[in-house]
């Protein structure tokens, strides 16, 4: 593992992955939207307005993974003090952000004509809010602090005292009773959608991930480069100073 | 990437495992015991047994929830008030709601009723929200299973 933690050696493998990923990414989103959103049947009781799941389910799953990958890549960047896994951590929450804003932008506007409300608090969407609000937390603490390591430091400590609400947000509609639906994808005796349904489902989902590896990828690689240009800006600078000394 | 417990850095990083399990485990705990505590506050609505059983004085604001009992759904007839059952399949609430229904809104299914406790008539409902639950199927295959009489109504399911 730490040969892949080196980080040039991981610029150079993961340009080799990144346009795979991409081209992926582009052919099951189109496949996946494309069958849920006019292939696929319409539901019994919702007609096409149940095909915002299409969307939604894998949107609000992702803004789960994605602070889950944030929280073990924090567990190793306090453990292990690697600064790849800061960066991977940092590059994943803006991301993350906009899956969880996605999920309940497109549950808000499900929710108005089919339950009659955009938002109720509930132990569903309100778990799901305060997940906004720990991207938004992590993403602020890497720009309030100057400090590099010590803003490593803190920001690990946030994405995992964070990761707290994530059992909390895939349990809270088992746990107590709320507005939001139970799970349909994983319920005990079998999903509770048809095959037709539930294929270009999975596919988004599919496309999803993709994309988060996609964008992730990209933005470690920005990451990194952007800490080498400056590594080569403060060596300029110190080599110009000695020239001036001399 | 193995703990070599026998350099210093190696234990190091063993005594920083700890601290992060430690930790954790603790913070864990601490928010189940939150939680817990605040059960009720959290759960979004009260069934009807639950309203029978707490003998909650009249006119407090609570959430009720739980299944439109079949057959109980009237129109008054001035088009805009509804009478009809609430049921958790042990208690049954009568409802009376002067407004707009959401689309989901139909006999069988979950729906969350806002209103004030009244325990000399039925629940007056300020608001009412329809549940939805995890099942998706096309209208054809809902149709067929309805003519073989496999589908089972929502109203014998556990939970709503």
């Amino acid at each position: 593992m730490h040969k892949f933690a080196n980080p040039a050696r991981f610029l150079r493998i993961s340009r080799l992955i990144t346009p795979w990923c991409f081209i992926l990414t582009l052919v099951s989103l189109v496949v996946g939207l494309y069958w849920g959103l006019f292939v696929a049947p319409e539901d019994y009781q919702m007609g096409s307005a149940y095909r915002i799941i299409f969307v939604h389910v894998p949107a609000a799953h992702m803004s789960e993974i994605c602070y889950g990958f944030m929280a073990v890549v924090s567990v190793v960047a306090i453990i292990w003090k690697h600064p790849l896994a800061d960066q991977s951590a940092r590059a994943a929450a803006p991301i993350g952000a906009a899956f969880t804003a996605l999920a309940l932008l497109t549950g808000s506007l499900w929710g108005k004509p089919m339950w009659g409300t955009f938002w109720i608090w509930d132990a569903r969407l309100t778990s799901e809010l305060l997940l906004l609000f720990l991207y938004f937390g992590y993403m602020a603490v890497w720009e309030a602090i100057d400090d590099r390591v010590q803003a490593a430091r803190i920001a690990a400590v946030v994405a995992l005292v964070g990761a707290i609400n994530l059992p909390i947000i895939k349990f809270s509609v088992n746990w107590w009773n709320t507005l939001h639906q139970p799970a349909s994808l994983l319920k005990s005796g079998g999903s509770g959608m048809h095959p037709d349904m539930l294929w270009p489902l999975l596919i988004s989902i599919l496309a999803f991930y993709l994309y988060f590896v996609t964008v992730l990828l990209w933005r470690i690689q920005t990451l990194i480069i952007r800490r080498q240009i400056r590594g080569l800006q403060m060596r300029l600078a110190d080599e110009k100073n000695k020239k001036g000394l001399n | 990437m193995a703990f070599d417990g026998n350099t210093r850095a190696g234990k190091r990083k063993k005594k920083r495992l700890y601290l992060v399990l430690t930790t954790m485990t603790i913070l864990v705990l601490a928010v189940g015991l939150v939680l817990t505590a605040l059960e009720d506050s959290i759960s979004l609505f009260l069934d009807p047994s639950e309203l029978k059983e707490r003998n909650i004085a009249d006119g407090q604001h609570i959430r009720l929830g739980g299944l439109v009992v079949e057959d109980s759904f009237v129109k008054d007839s001035d088009g805009l008030t509804y009478y009809f059952d609430v049921t958790d399949g042990a208690e049954t609430v009568s409802v009376t709601y002067k407004g707009s229904l959401p689309d989901l809104f139909r006999e069988g299914q979950g729906v969350v009723l806002e209103g004030k406790t009244n325990s000399k008539g039925p629940f007056n409902a300020s608001e009412v929200l329809a549940k939805h639950d995890e099942n998706y199927m096309p209208k054809e295959v809902m149709d067929s299973l309805k003519k073989r009489g496999v589908y089972r109504d929502a109203n014998e399911e556990e939970s709503i």
